[in-house]
């Protein structure tokens, strides 16, 4: 009996392919496929522009149509009879002509890219070809023959995809599963047989990422404050991108003590802690980002003993910068900070910076050290930054590396220490293995991967010996840590006697890749966070995979604690601190004990290595480790439109998610609505007849009333 | 399937029972009162079938498919004879209502007649069981798909609603056969009635080829209209006055 609703469910449920419990409308789910791999590109604003993708608030719907070849493209954006079509895109043709031609269509509803390394071209960057060029030191004022990318062209592979405005939603992609169910639908239904249309019903696709924010981070933050302001229930439309530098030094530095520090001389030792792609939290950045990353931190482990023991002149100040994909938003808050005595140095306490740029794809060629030519023409930097190269080239004399300097006309390439340069001319250099253009083709893309740095391991290992394997991208990061080391050390007034005593660890660095490029949750990483962190659910910050660098919107919005900073802070902990044994609460609380000073370090719980027939025993390091914070100054200041500093806001959205279905045409729709129509003026006019004449039609054999007189 | 298949859908589904409920029941206060009544204890009845389903679901083993298949089966039919139960009940309920409502009455006799009554709460019946069986589907039929994307038949909504339909117009002639044979205590009336109830189920049952149990379910209810309409005072005679008393108006006019 159809009365039964819930029968009903059970009799559309059994013949359904899947068997979940839950019978919430099994209409619904004899009709959608829920697709829940799938990462969508979302919408980001800066000062005067927004980018990124945006659907309508009731999702954008389309027929499905994959993209193999030109021909299939004149049909989605001419000759095809079913428009509006969603688009799936090869991974082949995902490039700039394509998507442009597609955006100026009004025949796409969307687009759903396969990410697949077949197929993939020679050579894929999203970005820019000119990174951040309005946001560096050269402008107007200060080398403007230089600027915008006159002399070279840093990323000549970049075809500006990544800051389009899209009108559709654009997602990807990502699991071949799910891919197939979606071909497989395609292939069923929209294939055209024998060069005609193909015939209703057509599976279609829809797909919602309905963006808050529109047109600048000033609209956006306005309307922001408005609602604050004004309303009882607030709705925040966009928030700015923001995270935590990481920091630490070689000599403790007082954290309470703000401002420039008495005696103190420091160079500093930076890099980049992010990346970026055009899908959203989707940045693998190997080549981009964790070349660097892993060059510092093993230079950093390499160096540490040895400053202890014999300890250089200066203090040497290592930085992890976040945010700097998106106009430099920790190194300019740290510069900010620095002008404004809010940090635990100040720009007089500089004396050198040097900068680990892309390091990873050198092999075999030499390293290159990128200078300033216009703060160059203050002798007393030239004859600083002379020495440092000299220095630089004499501790690769010992190794099998050979660095050296590009044409004294080039400018620098986009780095942190270009936002330095614009407060004080300050002597630096920044370390890359390109001379003039990356020799990165996959810069800022989701094709920055593990691949793209040669880190590949031999078939049959066990994830714990892929971690210990030592492949020849660590032995050569190694190489250039030990390097920066050396020069660092030198460069810091340190004796030169002591320099065979750094020396990288190729263990540590292969570790490193490991974690950084291959998997997060290994057994090493494991033992350096905190127990709280590695037990945890879902959400945890060790899910499987690699760690993405996309900078997001600190712990506060989206998720748990960004992954990156987290665990560049631990390790740092693990390889510069020392095991102290105090309790989990005097960890937590070290300021009640005379012997620990929190104002010099930091204290952290952690984990513990964990064997396999034992469970980890938890301890306190302690470490001089800190994060800062990396918002940009523009927030603080209230300057939404700041041309100085980076006003990149990230919007805010409701849901976003993808299925596919079949749809009817309309002619169906149409004969069903006439059909409607007519059976209802039908049976009022019949009814209105029949009860009209209900004396007449009924009257025989009337009844008779049950008392009689 | 969008606003134009939700709104046709509608239509056919209720068209009949809105244009019976506005032209037939809504001036008579009795009668609505009957009807509501009639839909409430046309829920009872599913309340407590779909409650000895539910526990026979929850008791069994879920992997077992054609175990669940059985139940499902074994639920329908429950149900069917529930409803019949019901239907029993309320006709009970409404005899005595009317001695009392004819105590109460100006003139000796009841404002209702039983056969009204029947018709009244076979309409209820059927108002409630299209209700179920519809507005589920139709608050999917909202949305931009349509049913097929596993392999099933695209007319699945234009196909509920006209089951829905027939369900309605059933359950209405039902009401007046079933009265009718309880007052003349005629049971094979009331086990024919049963009877072609468990046929419009195990009709509804076949699945994948739903459209196919449309032709004998709309057969059905149309041999059950001509039934009811002479079983409730209806006759040849008063069909043929009544084609000539309108011969005879169009001819004087």
């Amino acid at each position: 009996m159809k009365d039964l609703i819930s029968i009903n469910c059970v009799k559309l449920l059994i013949p359904a392919l899947f068997y979940t419990c839950v019978c919430s409308s099994s209409v619904e789910q004899k009709i959608y496929v829920e697709l829940n791999q799938t990462v969508p590109c979302v919408r980001l604003l800066n000062a005067t522009h927004q980018i990124g993708c945006q659907s309508s608030m009731s999702g954008d719907t389309g027929v499905l149509h994959v993209l193999e070849t030109e021909s299939d493209l004149d049909w989605i954006l001419s000759s095809g009879p079913h428009p509006p079509y969603m688009v799936i895109l090869e991974t082949s043709f995902f490039n700039r002509s394509v998507m442009m031609r597609m955006k100026n269509s009004s025949r796409v509803a969307g687009v759903a890219v396969i990410v697949s390394k077949t197929g993939l071209a020679d050579n894929f960057s999203p970005h820019t070809t000119c990174p951040n060029q309005n946001t560096g030191v050269y402008s107007e004022n200060y080398g403007p023959d230089l600027a915008n990318c006159n002399v070279t062209v840093w990323n000549p592979f970049g075809n500006g995809l990544s800051y389009e405005d899209f009108a559709f939603p654009v997602f990807a992609l990502k699991d071949e599963n799910q891919t197939q169910v979606i071909r497989k639908c395609y292939e069923d239904h929209n294939q055209r047989v024998n060069g005609s249309a193909p015939q209703y019903p057509l599976c279609a696709m829809q797909l919602f990422s309905h963006m808050h924010a529109v047109t600048d981070t000033v609209t956006c933050m306005r309307r922001t404050d408005l609602q604050n302001r004004f309303s009882i229930n607030p709705e925040v439309l966009c928030d700015p991108l923001s995270d935590f530098n990481v920091w630490t030094s070689t000599r403790p530095l007082n954290n309470s003590a703000k401002g420039h520090a008495a005696d103190e001389s420091v160079v500093i030792a930076a890099t980049r802690l992010d990346g970026r792609s055009f899908f959203w939290e989707q940045a693998p950045a190997a080549e981009g980002t964790v070349s660097g990353i892993v060059t510092l931190l093993a230079a950093i482990q390499a160096l540490y003993p040895v400053t202890q023991e014999a300890p250089p002149t200066r203090n040497i100040f290592f930085s992890f910068f976040q945010g700097e994909a998106f106009d430099y938003i920790g190194s300019s808050k740290m510069v900010y900070d620095m002008k404004r005595n809010d940090f635990v140095i100040d720009l007089d306490n500089v004396h050198s910076m040097l900068e680990i740029g892309q390091v990873g794809l050198h092999s075999g060629r030499s390293l290159w050290m990128h200078s300033d030519p216009i703060s160059r023409q203050n002798n007393s930097v030239d004859t600083e930054v002379s020495e440092m190269m000299d220095r630089m080239r004499s501790a690769a004399a010992g190794l099998k590396l050979t660095v050296d300097h590009p044409s004294v006309s080039q400018p620098l390439p986009p780095s942190s220490f270009q936002r330095f340069l614009r407060e004080r001319q300050i002597p630096g250099l920044v370390l890359t293995d390109h001379n003039t253009s990356f020799i990165n083709r996959y810069y800022e893309s989701m094709y920055d991967d593990a691949e793209n740095l040669n880190v590949t391991y031999p078939p049959g290992l066990t994830p714990d010996e892929q971690l210990v394997y030592e492949t020849d991208a660590a032995k050569s990061l190694a190489e250039v840590a030990t390097l920066v080391a050396r020069s660092l050390y030198v460069q810091a007034g340190g004796n030169e006697s002591n320099l065979n005593n750094i020396t990288a660890d190729p263990k540590t660095v292969a570790q490193l890749l490991y974690g950084f490029v291959i998997q997060k949750n290994n057994s090493w990483f494991r033992s350096l966070l905190p127990p709280e962190v590695t037990k945890k659910g879902v959400n945890s910050i060790l899910s499987s995979g690699p760690p993405q660098f996309y900078i997001g919107l600190g712990p506060r919005v989206h998720g748990p604690a960004h992954s990156v900073t987290r665990f560049v802070q631990y390790i740092l902990a693990n390889l510069t601190g020392s095991v102290t044994n105090l309790t989990e609460s005097q960890c937590q609380n070290p300021s009640e004990l005379s012997t620990e000073n929190k104002d010099l370090f930091s204290y952290f719980w952690v984990s513990g290595p964990a064997s396999v027939n034992s469970t980890s025993e938890p301890f306190c390091v302690r470490a001089s480790v800190r994060l800062s914070k990396a918002v940009s100054p523009a927030f603080e200041l209230l300057e939404y439109g700041s041309r100085n500093y980076s006003t990149w806001t990230e919007s805010r959205w409701k849901s976003i998610r993808a299925r596919i279905f079949l749809v009817a045409s309309r002619e169906l729709e149409m004969l069903t609505l006439g059909v409607g129509v007519a059976v209802l003026l039908l049976s009022l006019l019949v009814t209105y007849f029949i009860s009209s004449k209900a004396e007449l039609l009924f009257s025989s054999a009337r009844e008779t009333p049950t008392t009689t007189y | 399937m969008t606003l134009a298949v939700f709104f046709g859908c509608a239509f056919i589904a209720f068209g009949p029972a809105f244009a019976l409920f506005v032209f037939t029941i809504a001036r008579d206060p009795l009668r609505v009162i009957i009807l509501i009544a009639g839909a409430f204890f046309w829920l009872l009845s599913l309340l407590l079938s779909s409650l000895v389903w539910f526990i026979a679901i929850k008791a069994s083993n879920s992997q077992d498919l054609t175990l669940q298949k059985g139940l499902l089966i074994f639920g329908v039919f429950f149900s069917v004879l529930l409803q019949e139960v019901f239907r029993f009940a309320y006709y009970r309920l409404l005899r005595k209502a009317t001695e009392g409502l004819a105590a109460i009455s100006d003139d000796d006799g009841s404002a209702i007649s039983v056969r009204q009554m029947a018709y009244v709460a076979g309409l209820g019946f059927g108002i409630m069981s299209g209700a179920f069986s519809m507005i589920n589907i139709l608050s999917d039929s909202l949305g931009p798909g349509t049913v097929g994307i596993f392999g099933d038949s695209q007319y699945y909504f234009i196909t509920a609603a006209l089951m829905t339909l027939a369900l309605t117009l059933l359950h209405t002639f039902w009401g007046v056969v079933f009265f009718e044979g309880c007052e003349k205590s005629q049971w094979w009336v009331i086990a024919a009635v049963v009877s072609l109830h468990l046929l419009f189920a195990g009709l509804s049952l076949l699945n994948p080829l739903y459209e196919g149990s449309l032709p004998p379910v709309y057969f059905i209810t149309l041999t059950m209209g001509i039934w009811a309409f002479f079983s409730s005072g209806g006759s040849l005679h008063s069909l043929s006055a009544l084609c000539t008393r309108r011969k005879a108006e169009g001819e004087s006019s």
